[in-house]
């Protein structure tokens, strides 16, 4: 059964075994593939159109099923591999051992942004930056650049509070639970950590930061730990909504999964607490 | 070169989905609504850079910034318009700024001379 760790936890071995998975993914072409994908739903989703991956109600059955996607192939290179993730609101330092050279590389030099260490660094040669927007083929960032502050535990707690999962008009401009999660709204966890890392974690090619995986798997967790809070709030909307992925209607691009069947990760994957 | 092309995503979205075949949403020929007020055309040289932004008829083209079109030296930056007018552009995604010259202005910050690359065409 996968058990999903805190970063902060994983062993030198764990770390490794992790940064040789993604490499591979990453030479076998694999990798590149999700970057795509993601891209592709971030410029497609508007708030006035089709919404799947983001700023809508399926923003976190979406990013579910894609790290679930991401985990399993990472699985298929090392058995052992599962997704940590990332508690930004207590490692929240460029400092923390989350950017040291034995696992994602620290922030980007000052001059152009580019990342000078860990394996992920251009000049280890294993991490060309192939999907892009921009001529850049090097991982950049800028770790507490363009924000000074990730979030605090307060800030999660009072988005945690919030009892109702989604709310009309399902996009942007929503109130509720999963808009301000996302962050269009209110004290802003998880656009504003894309910020906070800056470089491609801040563009719509995000995932050719490996750090988007571990963000994506706090802010999932986060999901499951509302859950609890809340057991009485479900998904919504329950039908009828035109270009919003209703509870029981399937989700592009997989088109055999529905938000409802996302709602319990414990058939996929456990976390560590 | 074209790394996001409409063809790369779809083949990319299809390995995911096994042999489905299917339809992402950058593929979709949606055209943008059009009952914004869009904002006034701009164009001047911030940086060093020729920044343009103009409203668009949209025509099925690929402009979700509700019918506005934004480009840097020439190149078309893909924006997008949130529901409180407020704007965003494919090379800072979560970070919203209050006009189309203003996410210009930021993605030639974040770009810091890099030439951007042509978004994809169009889907006929």
């Amino acid at each position: 059964m996968t058990v999903r760790k805190n970063q902060a936890s994983l062993t030198a071995e764990e770390k490794r075994r992790f940064v040789a998975a993604v490499l591979e993914l990453k030479r076998s072409g694999r990798y590149d593939d999700f970057v795509t994908t993601h891209n592709a739903f971030i410029v497609g989703d508007t708030d006035d159109g089709e919404r799947t991956g983001h700023r809508s109600p399926s923003f976190l059955p979406w990013h579910r099923r894609f790290l679930l996607e991401f985990e399993r192939a990472l699985q298929s290179v090392d058995a052992s591999v599962a997704l940590p993730y990332w508690d930004w609101s207590t490692d929240r330092s460029p400092r923390s051992s989350l950017w040291a050279p034995d696992f994602l590389g620290g922030t980007g030099r000052s001059r152009d942004g580019q990342v000078m260490d860990g394996p992920f660094a251009a000049s280890a040669g294993k991490w060309p930056v192939n999907v892009r927007v921009d001529n850049r083929t090097y991982l950049r960032r800028s770790l507490g650049t363009s924000v000074r502050e990730l979030p605090t535990r307060a800030e999660v707690d009072s988005v945690l509070a919030m009892a109702t999962y989604d709310m009309a008009p399902w996009n942007s401009a929503s109130d509720g639970f999963r808009n301000h999660l996302e962050g269009w709204r209110g004290v802003n966890l998880h656009n504003r950590v894309h910020v906070w890392v800056g470089g491609q974690m801040a563009t719509g090619v995000s995932p050719n930061d490996p750090v988007f995986w571990l963000h994506h798997a706090y802010i999932d967790k986060l999901w499951a730990e509302w859950q609890r809070r809340h057991p009485g709030s479900a998904y919504v909307p329950g039908g009828g909504t035109p270009n919003v992925v209703d509870l029981n209607e399937t989700m592009k691009p997989w088109n055999d999964m529905t938000p409802a069947a996302l709602l319990d990760h414990t058939p996929h994957y456990t976390f560590d607490v | 070169m074209p790394d996001l092309s409409r063809r790369r995503a779809l083949t990319a979205a299809t390995a995911l989905a096994g042999a489905t075949v299917l339809a992402v949403p950058a593929a979709r020929a949606s055209a943008p609504s059009r009952d914004h007020d869009a904002p006034a055309a701009f164009d001047e040289v911030y940086k060093g850079r020729r920044i343009q932004g103009r409203p668009s008829s949209g025509g099925g083209h690929h402009h979700h910034g509700g019918g506005y079109s934004v480009s840097v030296d020439g190149v078309e930056l893909h924006v997008m318009r949130n529901a409180d007018g407020t704007w965003i552009s494919v090379v800072s995604h979560y970070d919203p700024v209050s006009t189309p010259r203003a996410a210009a202005r930021a993605a030639v910050d974040e770009l810091q001379g890099a030439r951007l690359l042509p978004f994809p065409a169009p889907a006929n």
